[in-house]
């Protein structure tokens, strides 16, 4: 039985200018040069030294609502979705909604559950847009993802963000047609209140976490929908680095030409909040009307929401309304890794 | 530009410093930025508010090496004058880089960024800057 179905009004993303090398890391830190090879990934975006999640995410939130054709004051509710808030109390969501003129009346909160936080946004979005609570709900997934410097996580940590306009079905672009989300306390990943670096359980990030969640989510949505590999053109996952979302997908049972569309993160490595999101929002680039798309993105501690999502008619009227993921992934200048060190502050200053 | 900040003071500019809000003369029709009570032209104290459009011409610019406390991840900073149809503004530029450099006559949007920030534990002070268009739409 499928649930309450939304519709999806306008996407966006946003990816930094700069963009660091692997090598960059394994020649400053002494790692082997072959090191990085297997995360298939070459190069990191970067945000600039005035940049942050919330900067990051207004921009995707504004090409979204731009696609939406609606005004930002008829958005009733602002979720943020990120593990880099730049204040760990006072909302990301009511700077981005101020910001774009939404404010005042409007639910606004950031989300945390490490990088499907933003996922969570949109699957309840889809059920406050469908109950008629709202009319259109914001959700934006956005990282400076952090990591020790020195630390394997620095090769994938990236920044990026993606957003997306919840709402009714009429007039959509697409309809989330079903969903589920699959959930359990693992510890696979985690950053303690007060600390600036996460820490992973190394026997934990892969098997157990990962590919454990993001199968049973997609299982539990083929399950209860009666939808197969098959009936999918594009499947997108969470992408922590360039080979998993391709391992699970084939192990679902789908295919290459179904898969590679919906990657950035071989490009741009992992922007954690905005990773599945930005790879849905590169396939909305380029999808056609009729075309199901698979969706599921994936948080540590630990969880996965699967997604079908089929797109329509309206999609191409709002393609050319906003720089498309494309135009973003071109847009780039290579720095160093002292470049890098002063833009996301992992240089001490001594005040 | 938002160079001299204080939480209030940014906090009651927060339209002009979040969307470019400004007000134009009924009696003259000259837009000010940021908004004024009077116009300095004409005298006339009628002036309805309206948010500038958030794309325009790099009339000139500067580069400021001696930026303020809290600044200095972010220096050289470069600073604009802005032509956006109605009136001309003055603001920041970012995502200058060797291979981005700004010209006269360049397009330019607005785009929310980072202006400075209060030590650790301070607020952080947001505001719209300029840089090279890339064509992300107004809202
Ligand atoms: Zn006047």
């Amino acid at each position: 039985m499928p649930g309450p179905q939304a519709g999806i009004h306008g996407w966006g993303a946003y990816i930094p200018i700069y963009r660091l090398p692997l090598s960059e890391i394994a020649r400053t830190w002494g790692w082997h040069p072959e090191q990085y090879k297997g995360l298939a990934v070459e190069e990191k975006a970067v945000a600039g030294p005035d940049e942050d999640a919330t900067t990051m995410g207004y921009e995707a939130a504004r090409n979204a609502i731009a696609r939406a054709q609606i005004k930002p004051s008829e958005i009733q509710a602002v979720f943020f979705g990120t593990e880099s808030k730049p204040y760990a109390v006072k909302p990301s969501a009511t700077i981005i909604a101020e910001a774009l003129g939404i404010t005042p009346l409007t639910m606004a909160s950031d989300l945390e559950f490490a990088c499907r936080a933003a996922s969570e946004g949109m699957r309840a979005l889809s059920g406050m847009a469908s109950s008629g609570l709202i009319k259109y709900g914001l959700v934006i997934g956005s990282d400076t993802a952090q990591a020790n410097p020195g630390d394997v996580l620095e090769f994938t940590a990236a920044s990026g963000a993606a957003a997306f306009v919840i709402g009714p079905t009429s007039g959509a672009a697409a309809i989330i047609e079903d969903s589920v989300t699959f959930v359990t306390d693992t510890p696979d990943f985690w950053r303690r209140a007060q600390e600036p670096y996460p820490l992973h359980g190394e026997g934990f990030t892969g098997e157990p976490a990962y590919f454990y969640h993001i199968k049973n989510a997609v299982k539990t949505l083929f399950d209860k929908s009666g939808l197969r590999p098959t009936d999918f053109k594009y499947a997108i996952f969470h992408q922590p680095n360039g080979k998993f979302p391709l391992k699970v997908g084939q192990d679902l049972g789908f295919t290459m030409e179904q898969l590679k569309d919906g990657l950035v993160t071989p490009m741009i490595g992992n922007t954690y909040n905005a990773s599945a999101l930005m790879g849905f929002a590169k396939v909305l680039d380029k999808a056609k009307p009729g075309d199901r798309i698979l969706l599921a993105p994936f948080g540590s501690g630990a969880g996965s929401d699967a997604y079908s999502i089929v797109v329509t008619d309206a999609v191409e009227a709002k393609k050319p309304l906003a720089p498309t993921v494309d135009q973003y992934l071109a847009r780039k200048v290579t720095i160093d890794y002292s470049a890098y060190s002063k833009n996301r502050g992992i240089i001490y200053v001594i005040k | 530009m938002s160079m001299d900040l204080s939480i209030s003071r940014h906090w009651r500019r927060k339209y002009s410093i979040y969307r470019l809000q400004a007000a134009r003369c009924k009696a003259c029709g000259r837009v000010h930025y940021p908004p004024r009570p009077a116009c300095p032209y004409c005298g006339s104290r009628d002036l309805e508010l309206v948010e500038l459009p958030k794309h325009g011409k790099l009339v000139s610019f500067t580069k400021v090496y001696a930026v303020p406390e809290g600044a200095r991840a972010q220096s050289p900073v470069y600073v604009g004058l802005v032509d956006l149809g109605a009136t001309k503004v003055v603001a920041e530029l970012t995502d200058i880089t060797d291979q981005t450099q700004p010209k006269e006559g360049m397009e330019v949007e607005a785009v929310l960024r980072r202006t400075r920030v209060d030590g650790e534990a301070g607020l952080i002070y947001y505001a719209l800057k300029f840089r090279p268009a890339i064509g992300v739409p107004d809202v």
